[in-house]
């Protein structure tokens, strides 16, 4: 996983190399001033020697301010190590989606896939920050400085062999029993969350029964909840200050006492005694940071393991195989005995046993209840997903067998959950085709009656349409949606019930409209209503994964038991 | 909006501090006394390190360097003077742990009822609030907000105090040990200052910059990857990564720099210190040399074990007040919210159960009867009592959600008890907008719109919405069990009563199907189920509130047809005797109506039964056949 996560460095290893080195030497100029201290007071003070205290005092200034140079030089090597780190790391993940295909995107849902991108990449950042200079910088302050207490008097240091596992056990210690509780802490502030957020989404359904004391009161209860919780996690964390504490003040007075007594022995000299106390801090903090980077790695190591989940996700699609040259060169599909399942299991099929031929240039329509296919059926033509068995063959070519550039060029699909981007109806319409004139744009907005509606915004096609078309009714959605595709001007074009918000009559204009000006495409048309297909050169009629029947409305209405169902239904009773 | 939010998250300045502390404060005043014992702790807490370096002096000056060389030196007054700052050292760890330790029970106790009143505010703002504001900008409130309040009253407040009592204490020490000394640490103090604010304000800068940058990025990567279906459908990867790379580049160029300035801090800072700790040992020693200053070695030890204690608490401060700022802003944006006018109730009709007097006359029963009445007290002291019907007219209704723009247009319509009457038109004609008025989700002047002859103004609003249910296009279910889903009609329904609404929902076959029949876990607003199970469940909930009035809103209209069908049956036996709203665009539902109101651009343009309808040969004779004109 590390290995992984490393290779994102890149360009920016110099700076990861550079921090901990910058750090080392900062660390080894800061151990080295409490000696030179020492030496002030019990050779230049102790001889009176002006001449002596000026010099080292001298080189100590000059010591500090390379300290300071090699600190601050480590700061921003850490900071562009670590902003490179996460760029690189959002990059590598971002790039990985736009590879991913419909599979892939299915098995990682939206909101944990944003949540890798943003939340889990800061907290691996902060975490290679931190890495990369305290957790360098620590280790190193505490060894070298333990080593200096020992050259300066190996029977004093003996107190830091006794202080330092003490501490560091006390704070393992603490760290182990409060990261359960932490964690479980989290898990009750998400519930807490959750509850929330489903409230403010369903905010009409507690008014309109008359709710809000009940959840009021649910809520409340959740609250303390967590309340209790926190507490039960913070109550540990809150004692590693006193733990820190009583440490050192503990050496400060181990330090005087033994200390003091080697001095009057004359074992020791006043200076040293004094650098010893320094070094105490330095000692004791330094531990304190260990704990904490180790907490705050630990917390990371989450983040960590889902970013690289992603990064391990092999894209189920590949056209590597592809034949780059291959052109689609007509509108016809043929299913050649397909299955399909979306798990891959050949055991539990989501479709089977589809055979079809669809000619260029024919409208087909396909009807069927939720949750039967039809989605899945249209999702093979343009390889958003693979057969699973069998083949789906575009202008008598196996789909893998193109580009999948081309093929998806050639084939456009308005998706049942469409989506628009933020940005202006032009940008978006030139999704299907960034070099589309004026005119074109036009006809593919007039043949799918979005014209019209585009032109009574004050902006026209100019009108901003705010994150996922906020601004519009669902129905010119979908007419955007439709105008959008068939700018591609495609082969082949599948309307996966695309037209569900529209209304009755709009709906009929945009099949006549398409049929005017896109003769030649195939179209393939899912849908609720009948009336949207049964004008349609064939219709299928799909039930539970597999194709019941196929005929033109009249043979339908006559022949299939389905069919005639959902026909009746629509217009019970009518005329 | 998303970017919006995440901007306004960093580095905006809270505009009232006086009065956002009063009401942290206010919070806190339930742990008054504890906050007493927190703030004498704190103050023992740092006073003890202040005045245990002090030590130092007397120990090396009285007890050490008297006794240098000697055999048997007198131990005694070395040992009670340690015994003394053991005793204070022991008071200050303690006090460190009692203050500690106090402020998690503060800090949650605080932050509990801050969320509990921000949640309980949530739900008595009126719906418009909620149609204004976006949940991720509400949640922002729960999340980054209270964190960040978290965060000021448990560490930044406790840290800066104790930041404050050692500076202040310090610079009395060192006043003490040595003025001389002290006039340089002074300057050191002031140039430590400026290096503070320089860089803290570059870095505080640059880090609004960076969350501004990183908004962007974010915002994109939600768009893109909500999208990323569409992305692929259209071949659009090369141009996404294109433009992802360019905001990411930006990104990282604010974050370096941000990071960069955070990240020299503490070493300019520490360094400081040693520089501070290096001048006063090379100046303490040429003045000791000399005896000037009154400077021994005593005293110089001490000092210089303060000089480097000086520059933590400095550091500190400084980024305790950045944070203490944010979460003051954070503060204010919560407490904002809280103080927004709940939705207003004047209503002083209630609904009450009621008997038939022995003249066949409504009088007011304590017991469940299954008759309902309105309990109307009049000004003249007389109260009357009607018995709850169904019977729901608009009079001349004009509405608009903002003024001046109208959404209703003199809109007059009457449903008697039990009678169905149908709303048509299409997308933004107003055909919500009425069923959102009788519930009063939104407000109308008054008389206009009666219940039962009642104006609803003057009904309790959650008396007249309890004889209201709506079941809605969007099939919000909770978090739970399915049994405890439909049990959201009627909290004290049984299970035999939940069941029997299963069932008359024609839900009852599809739940003993689930892996635990009524105790199957809903998870995600019932995302398990699909569409048409989840809206049977609306409906069952619907049925076992067993209101008089009924709405269906779009009900059916995310379903396919044939699910429709099953639904149905469901829905006929659910609107059996009720008065109802229906709403719908496929016009074969609402077929059946009593009467059918066409609705254009908020006003109703043709109304009458079916049949009457098509032989007007108008509007809806168009829509209607419109479904068949191909054939």
């Amino acid at each position: 996983m590390i290995k992984k996560l490393a290779s994102c460095v890149g360009e920016y290893k110099k700076y990861a190399v550079g921090a901990p080195v910058s750090v080392t030497f900062e660390v080894i100029l800061e151990i080295l001033l409490p000696l030179l201290m020492a030496r002030i007071i019990d050779v230049g003070i102790a001889n009176s020697d002006m001449s002596y205290v000026l010099k080292i005092g001298g080189l100590m200034v000059v010591m500090v301010l390379f300290s300071m140079l090699f600190g601050a030089l480590s700061g921003r090597f850490a900071a562009v190590a670590g902003a490179g780190f996460a760029k690189n790391l959002r990059r590598k993940l971002f790039y990985k989606l736009q590879d991913f295909s419909f599979a892939n995107i299915d098995k990682f849902s939206t909101a944990s896939m944003i949540t890798r991108m943003t939340t889990d990449v800061n907290f691996v950042q902060m975490a290679f920050m931190m890495i990369i200079r305290l957790l360098v910088r620590a280790p190193i302050m505490l060894v070298s400085a333990t080593f200096m207490t020992f050259t300066i008097n190996s029977r004093l240091a003996l107190i830091f062999l006794v202080a330092v596992p003490f501490l560091a056990i006390g704070l393992g210690l603490m760290a182990s029993k409060a990261f359960p509780r932490f964690m479980s802490m989290l898990k009750k502030y998400d519930g807490l969350n959750a509850f929330i957020q489903e409230n403010l989404i369903a905010i009409r359904v507690v008014k309109s029964f008359v709710r809000g004391d009940y959840e009021k009161q649910r809520f409340e209860a959740s609250a303390a909840d967590l309340q209790r919780a926190q507490k039960r996690a913070e109550k540990l964390l809150v004692l590693a200050n006193p733990l820190m504490q009583f440490s050192m003040y503990a050496c400060m007075i181990a330090v005087s006492w033994f200390g003091g007594r080697l001095i009057i022995g004359g074992h020791l000299e006043a200076g040293e005694f004094f650098s010893f106390i320094g070094y105490i801090g330095q000692i004791l903090t330094s531990l304190m940071m260990i704990s904490m980077s180790f907490v705050m790695i630990t917390m990371s190591r989450a983040s960590a393991a889902r970013i690289v989940e992603v990064i391990d996700e092999i894209p189920d699609i590949s056209d590597e195989n592809a034949d780059r040259g291959l052109k689609v060169a007509d509108g016809s599909v043929v299913f050649d005995n397909v299955g399909f399942s979306y798990s891959k299991d050949k055991g539990n099929l989501t479709l089977s046993d589809i055979s079809l031929k669809i000619d260029s240039g024919e409208t087909v329509g396909i009807i069927g209840g939720t949750g039967v296919g039809k989605s899945s059926l249209v999702q093979l033509i343009p390889r958003l997903y693979d057969a699973t068995v069998g083949r789906v063959l575009v202008a008598g070519h196996d789909v893998r067998e193109y580009d999948t550039d081309e093929l998806r060029n050639n084939v456009a699909m308005v998706l049942q959950k469409n989506v628009l981007f933020s940005g202006t109806i032009m940008e978006n319409l030139k999704w299907g085709n960034e070099n589309a004139d004026d005119e074109q744009i036009v006809a593919a907005c007039k043949a799918a009656c979005a014209h019209d509606f585009i032109e009574s915004f004050p902006d026209g096609y100019q009108t901003d349409l705010g994150q996922g078309g906020v601004n519009l009714s669902g129905g010119q959605k979908q007419r955007l949606c439709i105008a959008r595709a068939l700018l591609k001007n495609p082969k082949i074009i599948i309307l996966d019930d695309s037209t569900s918000a529209v209304d009755t009559h709009t709906d009929s204009q945009i099949r006549s409209a398409f049929k005017e000006s896109f003769g030649n495409t195939t179209a393939i048309i899912i849908a609720q209503r009948i009336a949207s297909v049964m004008d349609a050169d064939k219709i299928v009629v799909m039930n539970d994964g597999r194709i019941d029947a196929v005929g033109t409305h009249e043979q339908l209405l006559a022949s299939n038991d389905i069919y005639r169902e959902v026909y009746e239904s629509q217009q019970k009773g009518a005329m | 909006m998303q970017r919006g939010r995440r901007m306004k998250g960093a580095g905006q300045k809270p505009r009232n501090f006086g009065q956002t502390i009063k009401r942290i404060l206010s919070y806190m005043g339930k742990y008054r006394i504890q906050l007493v014992f927190v703030v004498v702790c704190i103050i023992v807490s740092a006073g003890a390190g202040v005045a245990g370096n002090y030590f130092l002096k007397p120990i090396i000056n009285d007890y050490i360097v008297p006794y240098v060389g000697r055999e048997n030196p007198d131990l005694s007054g070395f040992i009670s003077l340690l015994i003394t700052l053991a005793a204070i050292y022991l008071a200050g760890v303690l006090s460190t742990f009692i203050y500690s330790r106090l402020m998690v029970n503060i800090s949650t106790g605080v932050l509990k009822n801050v969320r509990t009143d921000l949640f309980n505010r949530l739900q008595d703002l009126p719906v418009k609030y909620h149609d204004k504001h976006t949940h991720g900008e509400l949640m922002s409130r729960f999340t980054n907000d209270t964190d960040a309040m978290r965060e000021m009253i448990s560490q930044s407040i406790p840290n800066l105090i104790s930041s404050l009592i050692t500076i202040v204490g310090v610079f009395v020490m060192m006043l003490i040990l040595s003025p001389l000394l002290t006039l340089m640490i002074v300057v050191m103090l002031i140039i430590m200052m400026f290096a503070v604010r320089f860089i803290g304000s570059r870095s505080g800068k640059l880090f609004v910059r960076q969350q501004e940058q990183l908004g962007v990025v974010n915002g994109y990567i939600e768009e893109m990857t909500e999208g990323q279906k569409v992305v692929k459908v259209f071949c659009h990867e090369e141009r996404s990564k294109e433009r992802f790379d360019e905001i990411n580049g930006e990104l990282f160029k604010a974050a370096s720099g941000a990071h960069t300035f955070a990240n020299i801090l503490m070493p300019i800072m520490g360094n400081l210190g040693y520089l501070n700790y290096a001048l006063t040992a090379a100046v303490g020693g040429v003045l000791a040399i000399n005896g000037l200053g009154g400077l021994d070695l005593g005293t110089l030890g001490s000092f210089l074990t303060y000089s480097r204690n000086f520059t933590m608490p400095i550091t500190q401060i400084s980024q305790q007040m950045n944070n203490i700022l944010m979460a003051l802003a954070g503060a204010e944006r919560v407490f904002d919210l809280i103080d927004q006018q709940p939705e207003i109730d004047e209503g002083y009709v209630c609904l009450v159960n009621a008997r038939r007097g022995a003249g066949g006359e409504i009088e007011e029963s304590r017991k469940r009867t299954g008759l309902w009445a309105w309990k109307h007290p009049h000004s003249d002291g007389t109260v009357t009592y009607t018995e709850l019907k169904g019977d729901i007219r608009f009079e001349d209704v004009t509405f608009g959600y903002e003024e001046n723009k109208t959404v209703l247009q003199n809109i007059s319509l009457y449903a008697k008890p039990g009678q169905k009457i149908a709303l048509v038109g299409s997308t933004g004609a107003g055909k919500t907008t009425i069923t959102n008025l009788v519930n009063r989700f939104y407000d109308v002047p008054d008389g206009k719109i009666r219940y039962d002859g009642i104006n609803i103004n003057k009904i309790k609003k959650p008396d007249l919405r309890r004889s209201i249910a709506m079941v809605l296009q969007d099939t919000h279910l909770f978090t739970g069990t399915v049994m405890e889903n439909i049990r959201y009609g009627k909290l004290d329904a049984s299970d035999e009563e939940c069941v029997a609404a299963a069932r008359l929902a024609n839900a009852d076959s599809f739940i003993r199907h689930l892996p635990d029949g009524y105790n199957t876990l809903l998870t995600a607003d019932g995302a398990n189920l699909s569409q048409g199970q989840r809206q049977l469940l609306n409906i069952a909930r619907a049925a076992v509130a067993d209101p008089p009035v009924l709405v269906l809103d779009e009900a059916t209209s995310s379903i396919d047809t044939r699910t429709e069908a099953m639904i149905e049956k469901g829905m006929d036996k659910l609107m059996q005797g009720r008065t109802v709203f229906v709403i719908a665009h496929r016009l074969s539902t609402v077929r059946n109506s009593d009467a059918i109101m066409v609705m254009e651009h908020g006003q109703i343009i043709e109304r009458g039964n079916h049949d009457a309808l098509i032989a007007l040969k108008g509007k809806y004779y168009q829509l209607y056949t419109g479904m068949f004109e191909l054939s």
